[in-house]
């Protein structure tokens, strides 16, 4: 019998709702710990000690780190249904995708909603051209795998339940409904696919973290900004 | 008889280009024959700019016409394309597999990503940062490496294919963060010339002297003035 899966993660993290969500969709049960990322724990340094971030998830005595890695362990090392495809070059699309979401689209897209003045309109403007290209990609499809929620799904996760958060919080529009509206409809399909209903985070507990934590993501897109 | 060994593969490739660089250490090391296609990435052809439409950037790896792009992508599909071609990449047991990873993304998101910075970035906060973040990752790989010869453990794998490319890079880095490698990461030089014993390796790498003028040309170029 495999040990038990746990992972450390926490509310506010779309790297943490990725692995929660593998893990979900592979049929693996597991034990969520919530890390206050203000306050790091022993057992979060302990695990991650290079980059000191979450998510981890600990399966035994291995801790494994980067969300990415981790979606890819847990398709490899459990039984359950594919999270990628299973043809090479369908995988090799998938995992290109992955690297687009996490190397193009994540900084403009996140510091689109975050920044403010001269410096957000430059990241609206590269962020927008990187979801002209996933708009294409949607275009009549339920989701980016076809009729089920796959891996390039979850690895976008950040346009799905947090997308609709952060306008909210930020006071911030990128995603316009008219010009990407295959997206928009992906992100409801997404926000009530059944299968993740029980690690899909509360939008209400969202909010609530992303306001109060409003100030500090403010500062943290400055300094990324700056990079 | 080429035609039987022909396996349609074309590399689409820039001399310098680390990324391109694993590549060719990984075709080599599973003895697939492919057409390398120098690009000239200050005037990016038609073939490229096709191939690559989203990133326009080298290596691609094209398989009958077929386009992967981004190296570690290009490094699974080896290994999952061509299972028949040993020795397998990436090892078979998941927590290696996770391990391989996750070392292979230190270099490119942590080495790669500060280093760029370093020569782009003018002197400021910013670039202290840069600094600081490349000297913690040398000295977790160093750390990583311990006293094993590679960073897989007893045999190269692919964490060290990865890798390897850039240790022609660290000196330029050390000589823009004003760090010691002997002092941040003194066992990597070793590992570095441990893994240039291998064929596939040594045909495939760079005199840091060479590097560290490319990245001077980057500076001078590109940098923030």
């Amino acid at each position: 019998m495999s040990p038990p899966v746990k992972v450390i993660g926490a509310l506010g993290s779309t790297f943490s709702h990725r692995v929660e969500a593998a893990l979900c969709l592979k049929g693996v049960p597991y034990e969520l710990i919530q890390e206050d990322l203000n306050n790091k724990s022993e057992l979060l340094l302990t695990h991650n000690p290079v980059k000191k971030k979450v998510p981890v998830l600990l399966h035994g005595d291995q801790a494994i780190c980067e969300s990415l890695v981790i979606i890819e362990y847990v398709d490899e090392a459990f039984e359950g249904p594919p999270l990628l495809p299973i043809d090479p070059y369908d995988r090799a699309v998938a995992r290109f995708w992955a690297d687009f979401m996490d190397n193009k689209l994540l900084k403009p897209f996140w510091l689109a909603h975050w920044t403010e003045g001269e410096v957000q309109k430059g990241f609206a403007k590269e962020a927008m051209e990187n979801l002209a290209l996933l708009e294409v990609q949607l275009r009549g499809k339920r989701f980016f795998g076809g009729d089920t929620v796959g891996y390039i799904d979850i690895v976008f996760c950040c346009l799905a339940p947090w997308l609709s958060v952060i306008e909210e919080v930020t006071g911030m529009t990128v995603v316009d409904e008219s010009e990407y509206p295959a997206l928009r409809q992906w992100e409801k399909e997404y926000n009530s696919y059944e299968a993740l209903k029980p690690c899909l985070p509360g939008r209400d507990q969202l909010v609530a973290y992303f306001t109060e934590n409003k100030e500090k993501y403010k500062m943290y897109a400055n300094a990324w900004a700056q990079q | 008889m080429a035609g039987e060994k022909n396996k349609g593969l074309q590399l689409l490739d820039f001399w310098v280009s680390p990324f391109a660089q694993r590549c060719r250490i990984a075709l080599a090391e599973k003895g697939l024959p492919y057409e390398p296609l120098e690009q000239d990435l200050s005037n990016k052809g038609e073939l490229l700019l096709r191939a690559n439409p989203v990133h326009g950037k080298v290596p691609v790896l094209l398989h009958g016409g077929r386009p992967i792009c981004e190296s570690l992508v290009i490094l699974h599909y080896l290994d999952e394309a061509f299972p028949e071609a040993a020795p397998a990449l990436l090892p078979s047991d998941p927590r290696a597999r996770a391990h391989a990873r996750f070392w292979a993304d230190i270099a490119d998101r942590k080495v790669f990503e500060c280093g760029t910075r370093l020569w782009k970035l003018k002197d400021g906060e910013a670039r202290a940062r840069a600094r600081g973040e490349m000297v913690e990752a040398l000295r977790a790989l160093d750390a990583e490496l311990g006293d094993k010869p590679y960073l897989a453990g007893e045999a190269f794998g692919f964490a060290d294919l990865a890798v390897v490319p850039f240790a022609a890079w660290f000196p330029g880095y050390a000589r823009l963060g004003e760090f010691s490698l002997e002092e941040v990461c003194p066992r990597l030089a070793a590992w570095a010339e441990r893994c240039g014993e291998r064929e596939s390796v040594a045909r495939n790498m760079h005199l840091p002297e060479k590097v560290c003028e490319f990245i001077a040309y980057l500076k001078d170029k590109y940098g923030d003035k």
